[in-house]
């Protein structure tokens, strides 16, 4: 199985590589168009900010790329945000896969949301055998709303959507990676689609 | 008091939060784990890659690093130890000592660290802490803070506690926060080493100061201090060593006692 981690400059791609290493599988870092074509599995991440992570991906027409794609794509925390219509973090218009806006959370709470916090209703086969109100790793400013294409729901000041699924594509707000054991399980869930 | 009971349906929603979290700290030197009592007399407590795994087993929240030698020392034991710890575990970590440049984030953040942890070259440079929060956003900028109280002032203290600043520990906290900082790690040098509890007073008015995430540090010697820290000082975190290192306190014990107080905690 090729699983290609798209690599446009954007934040910690080492910890999905050691994660994608400890499930048994290997990772390769690409911004090659073919490449990320030809892959069975593509992981598009994102930590830091919106519209300058936007930027990168237009630079190198990933935006018009990834929308496209065919095979499982799983896009976690900034790169699920990207996925969606636009973010209100620098204004930025998104990749238009998920039919949400990203809003900021307000200052009643903490921001960023930090650390462990419970998914639940979870739908798909991203979540076999994990169960509801496990406990994730965030950390984020804006969030997706609850809406149609949830399929996690989690709640600081709000429920919102904790994870979303639209067709062959993925979306975690959390970061599987770095949320334990069950953070790992969901990460081999995506490999094994 | 139990607000949830009679509540139950009602309790059941509240009760979806974000967890408070628990963070052994590895202060690091020559590539191994040391603590001291007052930031001296360093005694050896392991390994931390193999302490981060047993620490990752038990159910800590978050690991935190911190290169006590870095002012004097070469960073490449540092870089190839965050690599190794990121190799081997599943939880979020910060890695802090000596970090005063754009560049040096940049490595450890690509090795694998999740959050830096910046002090002294925040203070002697604040605008690092704007830099850092553009560049690798807010989330994964730390700042900490060691303050101890002077005529009943607390004053930001510098190089492990030994050299005094002009910067009062509230206003220092309240600018970082709107440099971008995402969190601040707070020890207080007057309660560190000494087992008698966090600095809650000084907790709880900088959480009605700033909005970002607080950790509590300096001070843990039993369960009782970590409720208080999240009940009485407000923190979103608790950091503690000597007591982690040395098996005083148990992770998953201390969390099924703080659950048991009504403090939401993953378990």
């Amino acid at each position: 199985m090729k699983i290609v981690i798209i690599n446009y400059g954007a934040g910690n791609i080492q910890s999905i590589m050691f994660a994608i290493e400890r499930l048994g599988f290997k990772a390769v870092l690409s911004n090659n168009p073919e490449e990320i074509q030809a892959a069975d599995k593509v992981i598009f991440p994102g930590v830091g900010e919106a519209s300058y992570a936007m930027k990168k991906l237009k630079a190198s027409g990933l935006d018009t790329l990834i929308p496209n794609l065919k095979q499982p794509v799983f896009g976690i925390c900034l790169g699920m945000q990207l996925m969606c219509n636009k973010t209100e973090e620098g204004n930025t218009e998104g990749l238009g896969i998920f039919d949400v806006d990203v809003i900021k959370f307000s200052n009643k709470v903490k921001v960023p949301q930090m650390g462990w916090n419970q998914i639940y209703d979870l739908k798909t086969d991203l979540f076999k055998g994990v169960s509801e109100k496990e406990f994730m790793y965030l950390v984020h400013s804006f969030y997706a709303p609850k809406c149609a294409e949830a399929i996690a729901v989690t709640n600081y000041e709000v429920e919102y959507a904790s994870a979303l699924q639209k067709d062959n594509f993925y979306g975690t707000q959390f970061h599987p990676e770095k949320s334990g054991d069950v953070g790992e399980k969901i990460l081999g869930n995506f490999l094994k689609m | 008091m139990n607000l949830c009971e009679g509540f139950a349906n009602l309790c059941e929603i509240t009760k979806r939060m974000l967890a408070k979290r628990i963070i052994p700290c590895l202060d690091i030197k020559n590539g191994r784990t040391v603590k001291g009592v007052n930031f001296v007399d360093l005694r050896d407590a392991g390994d931390p890659v193999e302490l981060a795994e047993i620490y990752s087993a038990e159910g800590a929240d978050e690991l935190v690093f911190l290169d006590i030698s870095a002012t004097e020392e070469r960073r490449k034991t540092l870089v190839n130890m965050v690599r190794s710890v990121a190799e081997k575990i599943n939880i979020p970590f910060t890695v802090g000592g000596g970090i005063s440049s754009v560049e040096d984030v940049e490595i450890l953040l690509n090795n694998g660290a999740d959050k830096v942890s910046i002090n002294s070259s925040a203070v002697k440079n604040p605008q690092l802490i704007n830099d850092l929060a553009q560049k690798f956003g807010s989330q994964c900028v730390v700042v900490a803070i060691d303050a101890k109280q002077i005529d009943g002032q607390w004053i930001v203290h510098l190089v492990g506690g030994k050299v005094p600043t002009e910067l009062n520990l509230f206003d220092w906290a309240v600018e970082v926060a709107e440099r971008g900082a995402g969190e601040i790690l707070f020890t207080s040098m007057d309660n560190d080493g000494t087992k008698n509890g966090f600095a809650n007073e000084a907790l709880a008015k900088l959480s009605t100061l700033i909005n970002i995430p607080i950790i509590a540090s300096g001070g843990a010697g039993n369960i009782q201090h970590f409720v208080d820290s999240f009940k009485e000082g407000k923190a979103d975190a608790a950091l503690a060593a000597s007591v982690f290192h040395f098996k005083e306190i148990e992770i998953k014990a201390l969390k099924q006692e703080l659950r048991k107080n009504d403090i939401e905690v993953r378990l």
